[in-house]
């Protein structure tokens, strides 16, 4: 535990003034230098700390785009390409934001699977993955709401069919919507409200993810091995996962370069290089690239479900694969953390990953033909993997035999001790 | 480990490319695919030829199409010199004003100045067109799927429609165009243009010079990007060697 460390000599009078009155250099030492950490973490675990940094690469190129851009429906698009065009390294700020944003999702996305194959929200870091679940969804509000401010073709559509998602609650859907839009289409109050709250969210993201720290600062990090360490299996914080972290960042680095030097517009969509125009609907509105799964979950609900319509269904359908993610540790009973202990839930969750996948691929492309149902199956295996795999799973698996310790090797059959509440 | 990274990678492109190309291009021919010395890493704009190609776009092109990104200024980019610039904005003529009676009056062009439209809205553009929008050009390369191999394909796909399919009146039929069906007439014509520097102007030459002049104008800023681009990649190539050489000392009483 942090606590254990060795306390902090400050040499400075000045330091030790300040420190004796506010306590932020002990406080940084503690969470940074003296943190202990599971020897034995793999890369998988980078992915936390570059998830910190895309975030702050996300709030201090938009803050300066936010200098150069203008939020109304007129001027949005011109004052887009005048960054692009006239602003001194605007075309830099603007292609690393955007494709930031596509970086975000590739680490978090990569930090929450990581969370699922090493049992990372189990007890006791159920409050953690909890944050962790919020930190998306607040990021996934931020991701769409910055889509529309370029205010293209896409933006406006996408705009159009995400906001049109809630007339489908009944009785007061339609009022919804028009509280939504500031009026009776997406139109300028809508995009000056998705600016503000574009701007709002990231900063409530950064409240979320020091609650996410102090969670995680509680017990520390899981590992590899999914066991509770003993002090000897665990290393200060500082120079071993800064050193690791940084070689990991430069990596990341290099392909965060890769698209935004090279590729800047792959990960986009040609039509939101056409201005908006509510009166041309694209052939294809298709979300970006992060949201395909969701889309397809979306749009697999194709028929009514009892009293529930079909549109109603599609959306509970979506918001209630997040929402799922909520439960996860009540739906995940089994007392061994670590995938490298359970052959069966293994195969599972490649079988999920996979699966995601293909939601990505049938999101992508137009619900026709054998799509339909493919990503219709392919929702059924999402949930059903939550809600019906992983609560079997909990009682009739047999783990393999867990070590004691890092250290030690297994001793005897089954299950070892299940890690402490 | 190795295996899933590859996997993810592969999808995510995957994914990538379904979002992207593939789409909206209905049940016209996939364009052409050609190179562009643009095009790759080190790829940089082939100057004589977006000069070439924004004589195109100015004596052809610019006739119905506007460019409303472009400012005579950033021609200086093409290789032209700032006389050859100034006295390209003189041949336009733009509105200023109000002058001290409040008047607008009109006055040449300068290098600052925007190129003029030309059309004053999209109801006068419609109007001289048989009510179609003959679109801004300034970002068409990006803005449409295939880019480059895209707006070449487009310009010199004209064709007789195949047998049994009627075209209306006004329209035209282009087999790399969505539908086929296009209301803009097959413009670039053989020697549609005299090059000052005596290339021969055929319609696939002239189509190749315009789309490299587009392709600038969408993207004015390419070659700064790839050349920043290099430096930063190799400066992170010798930092990630030094921070691995670093972690791997640093960890080494661990291991």
């Amino acid at each position: 535990m942090a606590s254990d460390a060795e306390p902090l000599v400050l040499k400075s009078p000045t330091l030790r003034w300040i420190e004796h009155r506010l306590p932020i250099i002990g406080f940084g030492y503690q969470h940074l230098v003296a943190y202990q950490t599971p020897r034995n973490l793999n890369y998988w675990w980078n992915f936390g700390s570059l998830a910190g940094i895309c975030l702050m690469i996300q709030i201090v190129t938009g803050i300066v785009l936010a200098m150069h851009y203008t939020p109304h429906v007129a001027h949005a698009f011109d004052s887009v390409e005048h960054i692009m065009r006239d602003v001194n390294w605007g075309w830099f700020l603007r292609y690393a934001h955007a494709n930031g944003a596509s970086m975000f999702f590739i680490v978090v996305y990569i930090h929450i699977f990581r969370g699922l194959y090493y049992g990372s929200y189990k007890p006791p870091r159920e409050l953690l993955w909890m944050l962790g679940v919020v930190i998306l969804l607040l990021m996934m509000a931020t991701a769409f709401m910055g889509y529309v401010l370029p205010w293209g073709q896409m933006s406006f559509w996408g705009a159009t069919v995400i906001t049109n998602l809630f007339s489908a609650v009944p009785f007061f859907g339609e009022a919804i919507v028009t509280w939504l839009w500031g009026g009776f289409a997406v139109d300028n109050p809508t995009l000056n409200r998705f600016f503000s709250l574009h701007y709002l969210l990231p900063f409530v993201i950064v409240g979320v993810v020091f609650l996410h720290l102090v969670a995680l600062h509680t017990h520390g990090s899981n590992n590899p091995v999914g066991i509770d360490l003993t002090k000897k299996d665990k290393i200060p914080f500082h120079p071993y996962y800064t050193i690791k972290d940084l070689f990991g960042l430069s990596v990341f680095f290099l392909f965060f370069g890769s698209f935004l030097f090279f590729a800047p517009n792959v990960l986009g969509h040609p039509d939101n290089y056409i201005p908006a125009n509510p009166l041309v609907t694209p052939p294809h509105i298709v979300p970006e690239w992060y949201f395909l799964p969701f889309y397809a979950i979306l749009r697999a609900i194709t028929f009514d479900i009892l009293f529930i319509p079909a549109k109603l269904g599609g959306v509970i359908a979506m918001f209630a694969s997040i929402g799922v993610l909520f439960f996860l540790p009540w739906l995940d009973k089994s007392k061994v953390r670590s995938a490298r202990f359970r052959p069966i839930y293994k195969i599972f969750f490649w079988l999920l990953v996979l699966d995601c996948f293909i939601l990505g691929y049938v999101g992508a492309n137009p619900p026709e033909g054998w799509l339909v149902p493919l990503g219709q199956v392919a929702t059924f295996w999402y949930f059903a993997h939550f809600l019906i795999v992983l609560p079997l799973l909990s009682k009739l698996e047999r783990p393999l035999p867990v070590p004691e310790s890092l250290s030690t090797p297994v001793l005897g059959r089954g299950m070892a001790a299940a890690p402490a509440e | 480990m190795g295996r899933t990274v590859r996997t993810l990678l592969g999808v995510l492109l995957l994914a990538g490319l379904g979002t992207g190309p593939a789409l909206a291009a209905g049940e016209a021919e996939p364009p052409i695919v050609q190179s562009w010395p643009h095009q790759g890493v080190f790829g940089t704009f082939d100057r004589r030829a977006l000069q070439r190609g924004f004589q195109v776009y100015k004596e052809v092109c610019s006739a119905c199409h506007g460019t409303k990104y472009l400012a005579f200024r950033n021609l200086a980019a093409l290789g032209f010199s700032e006389e050859e610039v100034k006295a390209i904005a003189a041949q336009y003529t733009v509105i200023d004003g109000p002058n001290d009676q409040g008047e607008m009056f009109e006055r040449p062009a300068r290098p600052s100045d925007r190129k003029p439209s030309p059309y004053p809205n999209e109801q006068a553009a419609r109007a001289a067109n048989n009510g179609a929008y003959p679109p801004d050009l300034s970002l068409i390369v990006k803005a449409r799927a295939g880019g480059e191999n895209y707006i070449y394909s487009f310009l010199v796909g004209y064709e007789e429609p195949p047998a049994g399919v009627t075209v209306p009146d006004g329209m035209y039929y282009n087999k790399y165009f969505p539908g086929h069906m296009v209301a803009m007439p097959p413009i670039l014509q053989p020697d549609g243009v005299t090059y000052a520097d005596g290339t021969k102007a055929t319609v696939s030459q002239m189509a190749r010079d315009v789309t490299q002049f587009l392709a600038w104008l969408a993207e004015p800023k390419m070659e700064e990007r790839k050349s920043t681009g290099i430096k930063v990649m190799i400066f992170l190539v010798v930092l990630t060697a030094l921070l691995y050489a670093y972690k791997r000392r640093i960890w080494a009483d661990v291991h």
